[in-house]
């Protein structure tokens, strides 16, 4: 049967016109078809195909016509709306691999139309907003941001969930979805360990430990620093994350990293974590380690926490046996929590260097939850130490700036940020602050971190030794000897390279531990020994 | 709590959208997650009250927006401008009188209008015989005696001074799918013409002769025509090298193959018909004043729906700039007329240029002119001298538009339909300015044409009319 379909006033292309004419021949059932404009020409094959006359009536070159010759009535309808189709399809920008632009978030949602996450880190009074949009949009999103205010995190995190969205942050630094890193975060290799953290450092310190211990990650998931620690808004992003990963089957051992949260919400953590029935790890820092339950473990430092979670995953079958495996002596260097008697016998040799006048622990950090694991325990074990992330209201400092007596200093805190980069970024104000510590005769040891991974410096040991190296000079010209004690968190996966960057350190005269706490105890065991005097 | 979005997300490669810091992006890319980098500002260009104004009505809005706009778009796409004749403006134009005065842009009076708008006035008052020479007009133009308003309040445009009097004749576009019309006056050519205020005698010379000559011949060979469909017309010009705003020479040259087989079987003497083609051939701007009442009279159909944020008029009268937004009918929202980034004839430049002028903005807001720059490579020298700065510029109209036209395609971007149909919300909220491509008057009455350029409206028009939006439209 032969049918006509036509649209007065609108003109296309021949080009236009042909293409939609070879798709219609194409299709099933179409013996012959003609999209064209209506010109005379074009009427007058049309007649001389036996279409019926009458439908040209009145028709110019501005009309468009098509005309199928089609087995049945659908068919041909089918035809001429394929056409009609084919003729109006939009044609917009093809999407390509890596990394495209565009100009807005709506722009860019409508480039890359699977995309399923955003990463948020405008100015802080746009961030909400953006936010807002990209959930809005069904994206999950991670705000790096910070200082989005409470009222805006309980707003979108409540929506996030009623859409069943991770909204990770406001000031998430790190999280690794699927093996990709996030922001600031190391390429550890993958496996059946999920974490959720609500502090970035915190992250990459347990996810690089882990990886260090020939385990993986599954998800690393940061919540933001107040998802847990605010009651109002009461692990709202947390609880998703760990039901989540309770029903990821990749992920085998659960792990969550927090500051302490209000009591109702830690109980909500760990009946959570129960209801996984999968093993689970937990640290809060800086609060004493939670009871133990069976498959729920309560961690005292990172290094605690990624060892039972890697033991977890290893195939200890309860707390008890990964706690009695980490503790053990027995156990193969790996899986060995630090040894307290060789800790010591190395303080003593370092003290052995010290002048008389040289007391004071300072430690210099650029991760802030790797500040606060030294702060916590430096406090309890040399009973006041200064820092501007205190929570002890005697020992915060007045002017962080100026060291007095023992001190951990986060060199990340708004404080010293605001206009400049953070120094995992750009490690040079850290490297000044050294320079200051350097020339107190007082300052016996000097602790660092060393962050790497992506998002971080390029070389921040680079930048660190040739300040040590300074450093011990001046230390040395004086009589005495500065001890410089560094861990590197990252792996030798991550672009600088852990083990690079930990010879590089002890190249300039720095002892690498291979955790932060084991670098804290370290130090805190030395500046103990040189305030009492020692074995001077 | 639904953990099935977190779950897929965990199933599925990440593919990301960056907003903030690049290294972010770069370094996703660079570990083989495909990434989308936006090119991140701040909303409102950081102007708190437009922010404030803008998350009012994305939070409570009293009305569907959406549906309003995909119905205002649905209009503008849908329209079908055609000319149908020619007439006299007194005869056509809604409102016309001996009295009045229109002109481009905004309202303006007297006292306040720039130098080629002054000029033009002068001009019209001496061609319709109220005055007898320039002196006189003034007097009388200032005297109050004489009314002035913008043509786009009597549904006409006029290019540069746009100054329509009541014996000119005018264009006659109907937009035969809304019904609604639109006029303009037929295009006068280059050098010394009313429009760029000149007001000599060479000036109502030719106003005459195109009143006495050239618009009986046009007529009544459109006549023999019958109606031209602008839609199609447009749709073609911008496949052969045209925007329909600063370059008309494939537009002007269609009129002309539509129209000459009909001028030459009229009874008029063989030197007249000759002139009128000449006269033809020798404008390339001819057709600018067909293209822009056929903008006119599809973009008036989107006017006055409730609720709807899209640009329905942008114009401006030498001093300022100003817009119309759909929901927001017969408000003017207004701010200081830009100074244009152009190429200048010889012998002239910056210094004498005049400040933004004319109505042909309305070709932008009905989705071509400057926002299908890419499909005009051979004038890409007014935007920045490549045809990368050319596809750039109708790129970027991409993120302020709702639409994609149906029917206006540009071959170099693959046929894709130009962006149509400006979102206020989306242009404060970018800070991407509708990109409008305009010729430069000289900023004296009476020397006419001195350069061309691309010129940026003032961001503060966009920003009043969203802030009068919110109020009008949120609770």
């Amino acid at each position: 049967m032969k049918k006509i379909s036509l649209k007065r006033g609108s003109y296309y292309d021949s080009v236009f016109l042909m293409l939609a004419t070879r798709e219609l021949k194409g299709i099933d059932g179409v013996k012959d078809a003609i999209v064209a404009m209506a010109t005379p020409m074009n009427v007058e094959l049309l007649k001389n195909l036996a279409y019926p006359e009458a439908e040209f009536e009145g028709l110019g070159p501005n009309d468009l016509l098509i005309a199928v010759d089609a087995e049945n009535e659908e068919k041909a309808d089918m035809a001429i709306s394929k056409a009609y189709s084919a003729l109006a399809e939009k044609k917009t920008a093809s999407s390509r691999s890596g990394q495209t632009n565009a100009p807005t978030l709506a722009a860019a949602i409508k480039l890359e139309p699977e995309a399923n996450l955003a990463l948020i880190s405008v100015p802080s009074s746009f961030a909400a907003r953006e936010a807002r949009k990209a959930l809005e949009a069904g994206l999950h999103t991670m705000v790096f941001s910070d200082n989005v205010s409470i009222e805006d995190e309980i707003a979108l995190k409540t929506y996030a969930v009623s859409k069943g969205l991770l909204l990770m942050g406001p000031d998430c630094g790190t999280a690794i979805i699927n093996g990709k890193p996030l922001c600031f975060a190391n390429d550890v290799r993958r496996g059946p360990i999920g974490i959720v953290a609500a502090s970035g450092t915190g992250l990459q310190e347990i996810s690089c430990l882990i990886d260090r211990y020939g385990q993986g990650i599954s998800q690393a998931i940061g919540t933001g620093g107040r998802d847990l620690k605010n009651p109002a808004i009461g692990g709202m992003t947390s609880l998703l994350a760990i039901e989540a990963l309770a029903q990821d089957p990749d992920t085998k051992v659960i792990v969550v990293i927090a500051k302490p949260p209000a009591a109702e919400t830690a109980e909500k953590v760990v009946k959570a974590l129960r209801k996984s029935h999968k093993p689970a790890v937990v640290h809060f820092l800086g609060a004493k380690p939670g009871r133990d339950e069976e498959k729920l473990a309560f961690a005292a430092n990172l290094e605690e926490a990624a060892m039972l979670a890697a033991l977890f995953a290893g195939g200890s079958k309860s707390t008890e046996e990964a706690k009695i495996t980490a503790h053990s002596n027995e156990t193969k260097e790996r899986y060995k929590l630090p040894d307290r008697a060789s800790i010591a016998r190395l303080a003593a040799m370092e003290d052995a260097k010290l002048s008389l006048e040289q007391r004071w622990l300072r430690g210099l950090y650029t991760g802030g939850t790797l500040a606060d694991e030294a702060l916590f325990l430096a406090h309890e074990i040399l009973g006041g130490v200064r820092s501007n992330n205190q929570t002890d209201p005697e020992w915060i400092m007045e002017d962080p700036t100026k060291s007095i007596g023992h001190c951990i200093i986060d060199l990340g805190d708004d404080f010293f940020t605001s206009g400049k980069p953070h120094p995992m970024i750009d490690p040079v104000a850290r490297a000044e602050r050294i320079d200051i510590e350097a020339n107190d005769p007082e300052t016996a040891v000097l602790l660092v971190d060393c962050v790497i991974g992506y998002g971080s410096h390029e070389d921040p040991a680079g930048i660190l030794v040739p300040v040590i190296r300074s450093a011990k000079a001046k230390a040395a010209k004086r009589g005495g000897s500065l001890a410089v004690i560094a861990s590197v968190t990252g792996t030798d996966s991550d672009p600088q390279k852990h083990g690079a960057q930990a010879a590089a350190l002890e190249e300039a005269g720095a002892i690498v531990m291979p955790s932060n706490y084991r670098a804290a105890l370290l130090a805190i065991e030395i500046a103990k020994l040189a305030c009492s005097g020692g074995s001077r | 709590m639904n953990t099935k979005e977190v779950l897929s997300l965990f199933d599925s490669e990440v593919i990301a959208i960056n907003l903030g810091l690049p290294s972010f992006a770069e370094n996703l890319a660079s570990y083989g997650a495909n990434v989308v980098n936006v090119d991140w500002r701040p909303p409102a260009s950081g102007n708190l009250e437009a922010l404030k104004a803008l998350e009012q009505i994305e939070k409570s809005a009293k009305v569907d927006i959406e549906t309003a706009n995909k119905e205002a778009v649905r209009r503008i796409l849908g329209a079908e401008p055609t000319v149908v004749n020619i007439g006299t403006a007194i005869d056509t134009v809604p409102g016309m009188a001996k009295d009045l005065v229109l002109h481009s842009g905004p309202p303006i009076n007297w006292d306040k209008m720039c130098g080629p708008m002054r000029g033009a006035v002068i001009g019209g008052l001496i061609y319709e015989g109220l005055a007898s020479d320039p002196k006189e007009a003034e007097t009388l133009a200032a005297s109050g005696k004489i009314r002035f308003d913008s043509c786009h309040h009597h549904n006409a445009v006029g290019p540069m001074a746009g100054v329509m009097t009541a014996s000119m004749p005018v264009w006659i576009v109907e937009n035969k799918a809304f019904g609604n019309t639109a006029y303009c006056t037929l295009n006068e050519g280059l050098g010394k013409v009313l429009r760029y205020g000149a007001y000599s005698e060479e000036v109502i010379d030719r106003l005459k002769w195109i009143q006495d000559e050239l618009a009986p011949i046009l007529k009544d060979a459109l006549k023999l025509h019958g109606p031209i469909d602008m839609k199609s017309i447009i749709a073609q010009i911008l496949q052969m090298g045209d925007e329909g705003h600063n370059r008309n020479r494939a537009g002007t040259s269609i009129i002309i193959r539509e129209l000459a087989p009909h001028i030459v079987m009229l009874d008029y003497p063989k030197e007249k018909l000759s002139r009128a083609l000449a006269f033809l051939n020798a404008n390339d701007h001819f057709f600018l004043n067909l293209s822009m009442p056929s903008a006119k009279c599809s973009v008036d159909a989107a006017a006055g729906i409730e609720g709807s944020t899209i640009i329905t008029t942008m114009a401006r009268n030498g001093v300022e700039f100003g817009i119309k937004l759909s929901g927001l009918p017969g408000q003017w929202f207004t701010g200081p007329s830009g100074v244009i980034d152009g190429l200048y004839l010889p012998g002239f430049g910056p210094k004498d240029a005049a400040r933004d002028i004319g109505d042909s903005v309305i070709t932008e807001t009905a989705g071509f002119g400057g926002f299908a720059m890419a499909a005009a490579p051979a004038i890409v020298k007014f935007v920045g001298g490549s045809p990368e700065d050319a596809l750039a510029v109708t790129e970027s109209m991409y993120a302020i538009c709702n639409a994609e036209s149906e029917t206006y395609r540009i071959p170099v971007l693959d046929f894709r339909g130009t962006p149509t149909g400006i979102d206020v919300r989306k242009v404060v909220e970018t800070g991407i300015l509708p990109a409008i491509n305009t010729g430069i008057a000289h900023k004296e009455p009476g020397i006419g044409m001195v350069g061309a350029g691309l010129v940026k409206p003032p961001e503060n028009a966009f920003i009043d009319a969203l802030i009068a939006f919110a109020s009008k439209y949120t609770n």
